[in-house]
């Protein structure tokens, strides 16, 4: 990459992670830390553990074992909400947006956690909310820009196409100022061009706003090129983490990815 | 062509207490995507409470020796009905997170049946009738000067429900509060991710949804007592709802306002023809034909699905 960008300290760190859906295992003991600023990818084939990893980070599943670190913050089990508090936001596998709102409202959900006037006033929507709404539109208004979404600001999000939705979902997780994005395949599913789209979206919100970004990708061409390091699930195993370079000679991943030489191969 | 016009007057007033009632189911199906078969019941329940804090032959009398003025009695009602939103929060919604509609449903049900016995067994079961000094009778001058008849009561409660649509909407639409209640009604998953709370979003969707029973509950219970018969009323809130779409709230009015209209117009000149009684049915029978042209009512979000 051209410019030169300051890798920070430990923000996020996943230690001995195990989580078991009854008889089976979705993670066996994962560990690895993401750095402020870097933009960190999760492989692995189908099954692989991959989202059931980033559900336990923003606390939608509850591992058996292990802790999560997040800003210093140690514990095992966090809840959604609270993750969402202290700077963790995320997008869908499968887009999950309220289908119903407008781009413009949708967005504005990501603005939650920094809403803080009480219900009374919003009941009323006088004083003091009205004041806040404001505020929080103008930072809305600024992701749309971002995304390039402005002719789509007032169509409900139902309506409108894949590629443009996974935009929206973008966005309403960049209202939230997030310290840490999630992105579970944000380019599942996408044409080229909205591809290429999406990979500049993300780049450029590492880039301007310094966001940490762990994703999840399936295009082995996109997540070599975007990532700064990167880690590989397979069957729930670590089988190795590195930078893509580290990571594309080594012979754990090569076996996995073409399905060689598994000797224990259970299927 | 006077008598017309009063016919339907009456029928848009009365259409306005469909209204009330339809209203609250709307709130939570909006919200939490589930039908509340308690509604009906809520109201009565409001009611039953709201008598007992200010009539002087209630429980609360006996209790303390002296009963509340009517504007403290209303206020009382509202912490009762809270409460109830927190209890129905925490013994029931609470453990049954992601369970499939039909299972909520059938939970209203039973919260239904449960409310109603305790209402019975702390209230009595007898008609008691609310009086908190809304006015009664025909509007005069309508009545003196042009013959026609208005009920001064039916008026007060159109424009309460007026005013409850127009602060409801502002704050559905308008509000953080309102965009995290149609966020959770949207997507569960979602909602979370982005730091909303179901609990809290359930706990106050119930309660505004029990404000607005309280305000059916005092309308009801002043125009004919609050009795047990009033949870029946609320299934006439079914087909106000088909009409109306099931997450409109402008639905939910004018919904019931049509069916208000069409009963009354319908029994005043059809019905010598059929014998009457079509007051019962009329209302399911326009559902019916709804649901088969227009399914998602006429307010309704249209459902959208991409395959």
């Amino acid at each position: 990459m051209a410019y030169e960008r300051k890798i920070g300290d430990t923000i996020l760190s996943v230690d001995q992670i195990s989580l078991a859906f009854g008889g089976v295992k979705a993670l066996s003991n994962i560990s690895f830390s993401v750095n402020q600023h870097e933009v960190f990818a999760i492989i692995g084939p189908n099954g692989a553990g991959k989202s059931s990893m980033l559900n336990c980070i923003n606390g939608f599943y509850h591992p058996q074992e292990g802790t999560i670190t997040f800003k210093g913050n140690t514990r095992r089990h966090v809840r959604p909400s609270e993750a969402a508090r202290e700077g963790i936001a995320r997008t869908f596998q499968n887009i999950a947006l309220f289908k119903g709102m407008t781009t413009l409202d949708n967005i504005m959900t990501g603005r939650n956690t920094k809403m803080h006037k009480n219900i009374f006033w919003q009941a009323l929507r006088f004083g003091p909310a009205e004041k806040e709404e404001m505020e929080h539109r103008e930072v809305v208004e600024r992701v749309i820009d971002f995304l390039e979404i402005e002719a789509i600001r007032k169509t409900p999000v139902g309506t409108l196409p894949y590629g443009l939705q996974k935009r929206v979902e973008l966005g309403r997780a960049l209202a939230a100022e997030p310290d840490l994005l999630l992105l579970d395949e944000p380019m599942a599913g996408m044409n080229l061009e909205e591809k290429q789209d999406m990979c500049r979206f993300i780049l450029d919100v590492n880039d301007e706003f310094g966001t940490t970004i762990v994703l999840i990708e399936h295009d082995m061409g996109v997540v070599m090129d975007i990532s700064d390091r990167v880690v590989v699930l397979d069957y729930g195993k670590k089988l190795a983490d590195g930078t893509p370079d580290e990571v594309r000679s080594n012979q754990a991943v090569i076996d996995a990815y073409l399905g060689v030489a598994h000797d224990d191969a259970e299927e | 062509m006077l008598f017309l016009l009063e016919t339907v007057v009456s029928g848009l007033l009365a259409g306005v207490m469909y209204s009330l009632v339809a209203l609250g189911f709307v709130l939570i199906f909006k919200a939490s995507g589930i039908f509340n078969f308690a509604q009906g019941v809520f109201a009565l329940f409001a009611g039953l409470a709201l008598y007992d804090f200010i009539a002087d032959d209630g429980w609360f009398y006996h209790m303390f020796g002296f009963v509340l003025p009517v504007w403290a009695g209303i206020i009382a009602t509202m912490g009762v009905m809270i409460i109830v939103a927190w209890l129905v929060e925490f013994l029931v919604l609470r453990h049954l997170v992601n369970q499939e509609p039909i299972i909520l449903f059938m939970s209203t049900i039973g919260l239904a049946y449960f409310l109603e016995g305790l209402g019975d067994t702390l209230f009595g079961s007898d008609v008691k009738p609310l009086d908190i000094g809304l006015p009664h009778g025909a509007v005069d001058f309508l009545l003196d000067d042009y013959n026609f008849y208005v009920e001064k009561l039916e008026i007060v409660a159109a424009v309460v429900a007026a005013v409850l649509v127009v602060v409801l909407a502002v704050f559905f639409q308008k509000t953080r509060i309102g965009r995290a209640l149609r966020a959770v009604a949207d997507d569960h998953q979602a909602a979370l991710s982005v730091g909303i709370s179901l609990r809290t979003i359930w706990v106050i969707v119930w309660s505004v949804s029990g404000f607005v029973a309280l305000v059916a509950g005092i309308m009801w219970g002043s125009k004919s007592g609050i009795q047990f018969s009033l949870s029946l009323i609320a299934l006439k809130a079914l087909p106000v709802l088909i009409l109306g779409g099931f997450t409109s709230v402008p639905g939910a009015i004018i919904g019931g306002l049509i069916i208000g209209v069409g009963e009354k117009v319908a029994e005043v000149y059809a019905g010598p023809f059929v014998g009457s009684a079509i007051e019962n049915w009329f209302a399911y029978m326009l559902a019916l034909a709804f649901l088969l042209f227009r399914p998602q009512g006429l307010f309704g979000e249209k459902i959208i699905e991409r395959v």
